[in-house]
């Protein structure tokens, strides 16, 4: 092969190959591209089909995320959800990480029984479990408030942080520990004292998870809550600003963005993480 | 948390070793209990809440229930509702995961070499996971407007569509299907692209290149040596991907709510407007139980899966 054909072969192979993803992230990002077009359009130039629907007509506008803002409930949804987030991350972190050192420290079937059963768990979706909860709340007296998500969303995302911490404490060697016990600590105080304190990263793993699990669960959120003062940001968006006779397009999309790019670009930096929690750490 | 403070004083008063907190006989049970204890009253109690709820006539105001055997399985199953939800679930289920499974091994492909701007790349490759699904689906039930679609007036534009053609993308029943279709492989394309990029990397170098040496060609080595290495982790993809998919009520929720006339129903969808938009939380309870088989086969896949493999 002369130099020549070769050069022209890789200059193809990167062609093709830019073209390939090229294609893929029009598929998935053009959505978003087309929220922040809309967002920033006026309605007479939305609204008009004789123009390109890809250009900007009339001059950017704020307008859109102006009336989210000041017309809607908007920002109290964003407050709601920071708030059950937060009460859900405290619970799971409670729950989850001393679970997940003892499935990860204890040798035995029944351990590896117990951590399998808590994965399966995690596959169990809220489609077959909101019918009964709808009564559970109801009859707890918890309805239309946001105790009941702070009740409800721990099952899920306890399951979930359990076995990613469990993952992450197998990764600790064990010798710190032994080494901390021959200087008298005993078993717990060596976990407190010696374990914790180098599991930030897995730690703020479960909370990034946990919180993002949080944001984008839609189903008991539906079910449970009726007044719009009490939605999160993802049930809210959907169900208020569509309900009216008028869709609110462009505060709608200007809600979509602001509502998932924070999250998204968090997730962004924790997706290896993510999928190793999903296979076991199998992979690396 | 009650059990660290008494395994805390327990350990004061006595020596270590005969403590709470160095026995581990009664460390890991105290450490594992709330989490256990959390899960099983909230996945499942409910769990056989539902169960039960299917048998009974209950509603969301009801006081009372009475029990009424399998009625609610034999008015569902004769429903004409229940076959097009059980229907369309499959049919979303099975097409959106074949693509999902080719078009992932493709971009994952893509992805495992290396190119400036890798990062933003995959950052707007995995925004339709990450980002939540129900605004995400807000964008494409306005990408999929009646009047409005971008996708018609694109089409019109370069002469795909003629002057006279001006599809409803949720408005007629198939074209509302594929609709569908396409946003929920849209959602799980970049978590499988993802999983099996994971796989791809775990694959050490040298095996490639000792098949190069060898002379195997780009597809040889991808059939009989990446695939094969890769199929654990696809079907880990695939698995959830079928959880995901077939269990999912919001995508149908946000663009059709069902319509036109349930013909785009899926079954989770369904249990949602009977049990709580409708009332009848023992046909919703009934309807989604209808989900669980389809769980417990991937339940059992997965438990395979550990047996057989590293993977879990």
């Amino acid at each position: 092969m002369t130099p020549f054909t070769t050069r022209v072969e890789n200059a193809a192979k990167t062609t093709g190959h830019a073209a390939i993803l090229a294609i893929f992230v029009i598929f998935l990002a053009f959505p978003f591209a087309w929220m922040v077009i809309t967002t920033f359009k006026t309605t007479q130039d939305l609204h008009n089909t004789a123009n390109n629907p890809y250009l900007f007509n009339d001059p950017p506008t704020l307008t859109h995320l102006k009336t989210l803002f000041e017309d809607t409930t908007f920002l109290q949804w964003l407050a709601n959800t920071a708030a059950v987030g937060a009460v859900v991350v405290i619970v799971t972190l409670i729950l989850a990480i001393p679970a997940g050192y003892a499935l990860s420290r204890m040798t035995g079937t029944v351990a590896q029984t117990l951590a399998v059963g808590i994965f399966l768990t995690y596959l169990v979706p809220p489609t077959i479990l909101f019918i009964p909860f709808a009564r559970i709340i109801a009859t707890l007296g918890l309805q239309d408030t946001l105790w009941s998500l702070m009740l409800v969303y721990p099952s899920f995302t306890v399951p979930f942080s359990t076995w990613l911490l469990m993952g992450f404490f197998k990764s600790i060697p064990r010798d710190l520990e032994d080494a901390a016990m021959i200087d008298g600590l005993s078993r717990f105080d060596a976990f407190m004292k010696v374990v914790m304190p180098i599991s930030a990263a897995g730690i703020l793993t479960a909370i990034i998870f946990t919180f993002t699990l949080v944001t984008q669960e839609f189903v008991y959120g539906v079910t449970f809550i009726t007044a719009s003062a009490n939605y999160t940001v993802s049930v809210g968006v959907p169900t208020f600003l569509v309900r009216g006779d008028v869709y609110f397009w462009g505060s709608m999309m200007g809600a979509c963005l602001i509502a998932s790019i924070p999250v998204a670009i968090v997730y962004n930096f924790f997706v290896d993480r993510f999928v190793a929690g999903l296979t076991g750490g199998a992979v690396k | 948390m009650t059990a660290e403070a008494t395994a805390v004083t327990v350990r004061e008063r006595r020596p270590a070793g005969f403590s709470l907190a160095d026995n581990e006989r009664w460390l890991w049970p105290a450490m594992l209990a709330p989490a256990i204890l959390y899960i099983v009253l909230l996945v499942g109690f409910p769990f056989f809440l539902s169960l039960y709820y299917s048998l009974t006539d209950v509603t969301v105001g009801g006081r009372e229930l009475h029990f009424v055997g399998l009625k609610n399985f034999e008015e569902i199953i004769n429903s004409n509702t229940f076959w097009l939800a059980l229907r369309n679930s499959v049919i979303l289920t099975v097409i959106s995961q074949a693509c999902v499974l080719i078009l992932a091994n493709i971009l994952a492909q893509a992805l495992s070499a290396n190119f400036p701007g890798k990062w933003f790349v995959r950052f707007l490759i995995l925004l339709p996971w990450v980002a939540p699904i129900a605004l995400g689906s807000i964008g494409w039930l306005w990408i999929f407007d009646s009047i409005y679609s971008v996708i018609n007036w694109t089409g019109r534009a370069i002469g795909v569509l003629g002057p006279n053609d001006w599809p409803i993308w949720l408005g007629e029943p198939k074209l509302a299907m594929a609709s569908i279709i396409i946003v929920q492989v849209w959602r799980i394309l970049p978590l499988a692209t993802v999983i099996i990029l994971a796989g791809l990397s775990s694959i050490p170098q040298d095996i490639h290149d000792a098949a190069a040496v060898d002379g195997a060609g780009m597809w040889r080595r991808y059939f009989e040596i990446t695939a094969p290495l890769i199929r654990p982790i696809t079907l880990v993809a695939l698995l959830f991907g079928i959880v995901f998919t077939f269990t999912d009520m919001i995508v149908v929720f946000v663009l059709t709510r069902g319509g036109p006339y349930d013909q785009t129903q899926v079954l989770a969808s369904w249990a949602y407007f009977t049990g709580i938009q409708g009332g009848d939380l023992a046909g919703g309870a009934a309807i989604s139980l209808f989900l669980f088989p389809v769980l417990a086969a991937v339940a059992i896949l997965f438990l395979r899966l550990a047996r057989r493999t590293e993977v879990l």
